[in-house]
């Protein structure tokens, strides 16, 4: 793969919600490039639209205006059938609240994308315990949500957003729930595990402890990407 | 994807259980109350039931059930006897008598008068004496719940066990000796009254003075003939309303369904039931879908079409509703089965099986597609939400 492949390619993209007949205008012409290999942070203020530009990267939410390629494919024109498919095999997630299914084993729920996937469930639950030893929780596997620690529990929807070996991550605010020291394990494994050079990384969040595990950084305001750092020292405040 | 989906729905143990007792709930209070109120019109029609021999009954046109009896002059017998068709014609008596027992109390019993020579009409089961023992001297046969029950010698001590009769034992029937000489085993009667079985011109002598007496004549059809074709050749020849005995049991049943508040009254509670059952298991069922919002957004989100969540909804329905029908189908045959010797009417037939797997289902159909509609019409974007 051409390392300078764009995994992200957004243009004017435009959100518009309809809350009870008052607009609201979450994204208002985003630009916004992500190379494959990239740990891209999205930051800024509460309702500056974070959240919206990574559903619609993520393809879970469709824009009003404007284009928005994945891979070079135009989600906004997929149809369902095809979309489901392209988010089951390219697409991993990393939720704030970890969104583990509470009655699911740690292994049942790393195997829920590759069940989803096809593949059969004994396979699916070898293949996540596999990845749950690679993020450090091969002691673990048959534990149940309610018995891990917050960091365990992020470790596995970790595991989860890897196990079928997606061509992009969205993450939203994977470390807010978590101290300091189990936020920086985290996203150390984030960095080591889940980036390479044929995926990309997009991760929202507020915590401005991580943010020097961002190859860039891009800072968004009512509905704008301001400004794209390479580096922390150029993030305003 | 059906392993998630049964896990997510077992996950709740106390979630699982309330749909599941919701459904049983449902399930035995669409099979018990039907049950009994199927128990207790059936005993409309034990009497004719109970006489197996007979294809035909031929009656006044005026009679609407078999207890409503109008009698027909004995020469009628003979008319029936003539018709094309008619294997044996028999007479049969049937009233209400009083039968004074050894206290010095009342009590109404049927009286069944048999045809003299050949007894047709008799009890289904003799549990002692023989039937031919009617023919010794004032002979009667009593039903054993009778016998147990209404007819029963008072105890000997005051607040002791009444002593039930027995052969050799004697009743007063209208101011008449009977002996009895056989009890027998009869499905109960609507009123459950004891009845008492002699022969018909014996119970010609024990009924009050009439000018008619002939309460029905029993008729068999010859090999090959159709009952219905002869019973309306009956009708058409002698004036008299003749029957099948299944449009005998219809005639009967109706008459009870038409003119007693039994019906509604059992309708108005398994419709109670129903509704209860279907509002409980419904709400739990659609607020357990509710709960698992956020869990069907997240399969949504990495990939999970509609039709694979309408299926594992469809399958977390159909599991609940399964438990519940056959616990509440179980229930209801453990309750049939320990009442079985009691005066409760219940009766459990396979068409009661398919009208509450049919209510059950319908309970289930609706929770799972109020449930559906909320997890189509989801918006994937919700699990991004804090």
């Amino acid at each position: 793969m051409n390392p300078n492949a764009l995994a992200v390619s957004c243009q004017n993209l435009v959100k518009v919600y309809d809350t009870g007949g008052q607009k609201v205008t979450a994204l208002n012409g985003i630009n916004l490039d992500i190379p494959m290999g990239e740990l891209m942070m999205l930051v800024g203020p509460s309702g500056c639209g974070k959240t919206t530009l990574i559903s619609v990267i993520a393809g879970i939410l469709d824009q009003d205006e404007g284009s928005c390629r994945v891979f070079d494919e135009d989600l906004l024109h997929m149809k369902g059938r095809r979309k489901l498919a392209f988010r089951a095999h390219n697409i991993g997630f990393v939720f704030q609240a970890y969104n583990l299914l509470p009655s699911l084993n740690a292994t049942e729920n790393v195997s829920i994308p590759l069940i989803i996937n096809g593949m059969k469930r004994v396979e699916a639950e070898k293949k996540a315990r596999q990845v749950l030893e690679q993020v450090g929780l091969g002691a673990r596997v048959k534990a149940m949500p309610s018995e891990l620690s917050g960091g365990q529990q992020q470790r596995v929807a970790i595991a989860r957003a890897l196990v079928h070996s997606p061509r992009l991550i969205v993450c939203d605010e994977p470390t807010s729930a978590l101290d300091h020291e189990t936020g920086h394990n985290v996203m150390t494994l984030l960095k080591e595990v889940a980036l390479h050079k044929d995926r990309a990384l997009v991760i929202v969040t507020h915590d401005a402890r991580i943010f020097n595990f961002a190859d860039r950084i891009a800072e968004m305001d009512d509905g704008h990407v301001v400004k794209v750092s390479a580096s922390l020292q150029q993030i305003s405040h | 994807m059906n392993h998630i989906a049964l896990k997510m729905l077992m996950g709740d143990r106390g979630k699982y259980l309330g749909i599941v007792m919701g459904l049983t709930f449902a399930s035995l209070i669409m099979t018990q109350q039907p049950a009994i109120f199927i128990g207790l019109m059936s005993r409309t029609f034990s009497f004719i039931s109970d006489l197996g021999l007979p294809d035909i009954w031929v009656m006044d046109k005026k009679v609407q059930f078999v207890d409503d009896i109008k009698p027909l002059q004995d020469t009628e017998l003979y008319r029936v006897r003539g018709i094309t068709g008619v294997e044996w014609a028999m007479p049969l008596y049937k009233g209400l008598l009083k039968a004074r027992l050894a206290d010095g109390t009342f009590q109404t019993c049927n009286l069944v008068g048999l045809d003299d020579a050949t007894l047709i009409g008799g009890p289904p089961i003799m549990l002692e004496g023989k039937l031919e023992d009617l023919r010794r001297s004032d002979g009667v046969i009593v039903d054993i719940d009778g016998a147990k029950e209404k007819l029963a010698k008072p105890a000997l001590t005051p607040g002791g066990k009444t002593i039930p009769i027995k052969i050799g034992d004697s009743l007063e029937l209208n101011d008449r000796r009977a002996i009895v000489v056989g009890i027998a085993k009869v499905t109960r009667t609507f009123q459950s009254q004891p009845v008492v079985y002699t022969t018909y011109s014996r119970a010609k002598s024990y009924a009050p003075r009439e000018r008619k007496l002939l309460s029905f004549v029993l008729v068999k059809a010859k090999k090959g003939e159709n009952p219905h074709e002869l019973a309306r050749r009956i009708t058409e020849r002698t004036g008299l309303a003749a029957y099948t005995r299944e449009e005998f049991k219809v005639l009967t049943y109706q008459y009870f369904m038409k003119n007693t508040g039994i019906p509604i009254n059992f309708g108005i509670s398994v419709a109670l039931g129903f509704i209860v059952g279907a509002a409980i298991a419904g709400q739990t069922f659609y607020n357990f879908t509710l709960e698992n919002m956020r869990q069907f957004g997240v399969l949504k989100a990495m990939g999970t079409g509609n039709w694979t969540l309408l299926r594992m909804i469809l399958l977390q329905a159909v599991l609940v509703g399964s438990l519940g029908y056959g616990l509440g189908v179980g229930l209801t045959a453990l309750f049939g089965f320990a009442m079985r010797n009691t005066i409760l009417a219940f009766k459990f037939p396979w068409q009661l099986l398919v009208f509450s797997g049919a209510g059950v289902s319908l309970i289930c159909v609706f929770a799972a597609l109020i449930s559906i509609r909320k997890v189509i019409l989801l918006e994937p974007a919700i699990v991004f939400k804090g």
